[in-house]
């Protein structure tokens, strides 16, 4: 993100309006975290505690990350979607950066075209592919595939056109330099592109892992058996099938919630230029 | 890969040149960078071909035909499944329940969202802390949030019923019983449902607008500002004459996308009535919600069909109005 120095910054010290931005978003800031601490203390309390209103637990308790772990199928949950999002996060960054690149760095009859062609399937919803995708699954044997989880996602378009943007901005004689210098098209690519949009790569990956590991309706569809769940579908259905006990439910969605918590935590600066770059930057 | 023909082929014990170096040097800079270019693009081609533009129009297809699993056996009906999706009372439900969803939704995110940005903008320590918590909700799984949500809306040991509850108690303790609050019933109720899971949404996306206004925010040039104070401008005018038409784009691109988002809620809205998806009373059912109700319980596919052709025309006339109202940017 570019700092241009938002205006505010500059005043020397802190005026009422300040002071009031400081109060406000603090009190936002319970409300938006609050339903976390909540759901992760209750994961700690015995049954009998949990619909009272103590936010802290009573008597500590690992029973329901135990019950979880050991009599539910969560442990595959939780594999098969850091498969599905590991699967799809190599494919995004490889194929997203090479045919950004291509559609940049190299010149070609039809070009135009195909960026346009990629772009336009941008406007296609989700839900109106899922009918057929689901049909060609059915007709493949794709159901209950790792495969069949994760190839929606494999070549984004909002991924080509990030990194077509990157591509954008790198100078074309630096590529030039590389042909006459003997270095392979691909190693144009892959030794002088790749390492030069390594911010690119880090932001679109990042929010790729997310974007997967929350995904809902396509697993949803084409998981049908139990052990091919992912952790959102199979929590879902489980809460389904234990709506009263709530222990578990919190237990289940605490695991589920820390990778994604943890990615984010870690990596916030690339998720927020990623959001950033989305829209605005455009 | 390349048009190999005798006569190109490197003499023998040639040593200026590797084998086949003759041949690659023959073939123009240009033609070469073509079939490298096509090369490359193989299997995303192939991607895109068959998983993205062959459904999309098979959507379309399918929508037009009654269903079988054998191909051959798909009977043509026409626009039959059309005229029934406009006579269809569910559905109208599903598009009205979206117009009250964008209602509350829309606006909220927008305003809610801007407003945050702004503060965020003008404080400087904790700022990273704060744009982190806002934006937490937006990296967590919908379904996870749907049921800490639940929990909380959950009449009889819900957090909000018990902190009424609690407020009920304590004014009867003043004596001032006149100023207690009924307990809600939320999700149960068809009347409190939706605007109950319209928060949860606007809760879980408001993270993705602030950081779309903080980016809008940082790309305003400073000097607008200083001129503007040196005028005279107090900090509201600088918002009111500044701010605001500067980030015009910003917000047509915000509410644009909080509009699609509403217009495919789907995940909020199955996991917080897992049992009773849409209800009650069908009283929270979305387009997206319907669609999947019909194609994969009562596998009604050339009608669920129609839906999601209905939705990508919406989705469509929704993107075509952004780009439109874009073209309109304000000049200084």
């Amino acid at each position: 993100m570019v700092e241009l120095e938002p205006y505010s910054e500059t005043r020397p010290r802190p005026n009422a309006g300040t002071v009031v931005a400081y109060v406000l978003l603090a009190v936002g800031s319970v409300a938006m975290f609050f339903p976390f601490v909540w759901m992760l203390f209750s994961a700690f309390k015995p049954l009998q505690e949990i619909f009272r209103m103590n936010v802290l637990p009573h008597h500590w308790t690992l029973a329901s990350f135990r019950q979880v772990l050991f009599n539910t199928a969560f442990p595959r949950w939780f594999l098969n979607s850091l498969v599905v999002a590991g699967i799809s996060t190599v494919s995004v960054l490889f194929f997203c950066s090479l045919v950004g690149y291509t559609l940049t760095r190299l010149r070609f009859p039809g070009r135009d075209i195909i960026f346009l062609v990629i772009l336009s399937t941008l406007m296609v919803p989700t839900e109106m592919l899922v009918i057929p995708w689901y049909v060609m699954s059915t007709q493949y044997h794709w159901v209950n595939t790792y495969w069949g989880l994760a190839f929606p996602g494999l070549i984004p378009a909002f991924g080509v056109f990030l990194m077509r943007q990157f591509f954008l901005t790198l100078p074309r004689d630096l590529f030039d330099a590389g042909r006459v210098d003997g270095v392979s098209e691909f190693g144009l690519f892959w030794r002088i592109g790749l390492p030069l949009v390594r911010p690119g790569l880090a932001a679109l990956g990042i929010f790729n892992f997310v974007g997967n590991w929350n995904a809902f309706l396509w697993p949803l569809i084409i998981a049908k058996s139990a052990s091919m769940r992912t952790v959102p579908v199979g929590v879902a259905l489980f809460s389904g099938e234990a709506s009263t006990q709530w222990n578990l439910i919190m237990a289940a969605s605490a695991m589920a919630i820390v990778p994604v918590l943890l990615v984010f935590f870690i990596f916030q600066r690339q998720i927020i230029e990623g959001v950033a770059l989305t829209g605005v930057k455009g | 890969m390349q048009p190999s023909s005798p006569d190109v082929r490197p003499r023998e014990g040639d040593p200026s040149s590797g084998p086949g170096g003759r041949r690659r040097r023959r073939l123009s800079l240009s033609a070469r960078e073509t079939l490298w270019a096509y090369l490359f693009l193989l299997l995303p081609l192939a991607f895109y071909g068959f998983l993205r533009i062959y459904p999309a129009v098979q959507s379309f297809n399918l929508s037009l035909h009654r269903w079988h699993v054998d191909p051959a056996k798909r009977v043509f009906l026409g626009l039959t499944y059309y005229r029934e999706l406009v006579a269809d009372p569910k559905l109208h439900r599903a598009l009205l329940n979206t117009l009250y969803y964008a209602a509350i939704i829309v606006p909220a995110q927008l305003v809610l969202g801007l407003g945050i940005a702004v503060m965020l903008n003008a404080v400087r320590r904790l700022r990273p802390i704060f744009r982190a918590i806002y934006f937490s909700p937006y990296v967590t799984p919908a379904a996870a949030v749907a049921w800490v949500w639940g929990w909380m809306y959950s009449v009889n040991f819900g957090l909000f019923n018990n902190a009424i509850v609690a407020w009920d108690n304590f004014v009867t303790h003043l004596g001032l019983p006149w100023i207690q609050v009924p307990t809600l019933a939320f999700l149960s109720d068809p009347r409190q449902a939706l605007p109950a899971v319209a928060v949860v949404v606007v809760w879980q996306q408001l993270g993705f607008q602030v950081v779309i206004f903080l980016a809008g925010l940082q790309g305003i040039p400073r000097m607008f500002y200083d001129a503007a104070s040196i005028d005279g401008a107090n900090s509201l005018q600088r918002f009111r004459f500044i701010t605001l038409p500067l980030l015009n784009p910003v917000m047509v691109f915000s509410v644009v996308i909080s509009t699609i988002a509403t217009l495919q809620l789907f995940d909020q809205v199955v996991n917080i009535n897992f049992t009773d998806q849409g209800g009650p009373l069908n009283a929270t059912l979305s387009i997206a919600v319907y669609m999947y109700q019909l194609a994969f319980a009562r596998f009604q596919i050339g009608y669920a069909s129609a839906v999601t052709v209905l939705l990508f025309v919406l989705i469509l006339i929704v993107t075509l109005a952004q780009l439109r109202l874009l073209q309109r940017r304000v000049e200084y």
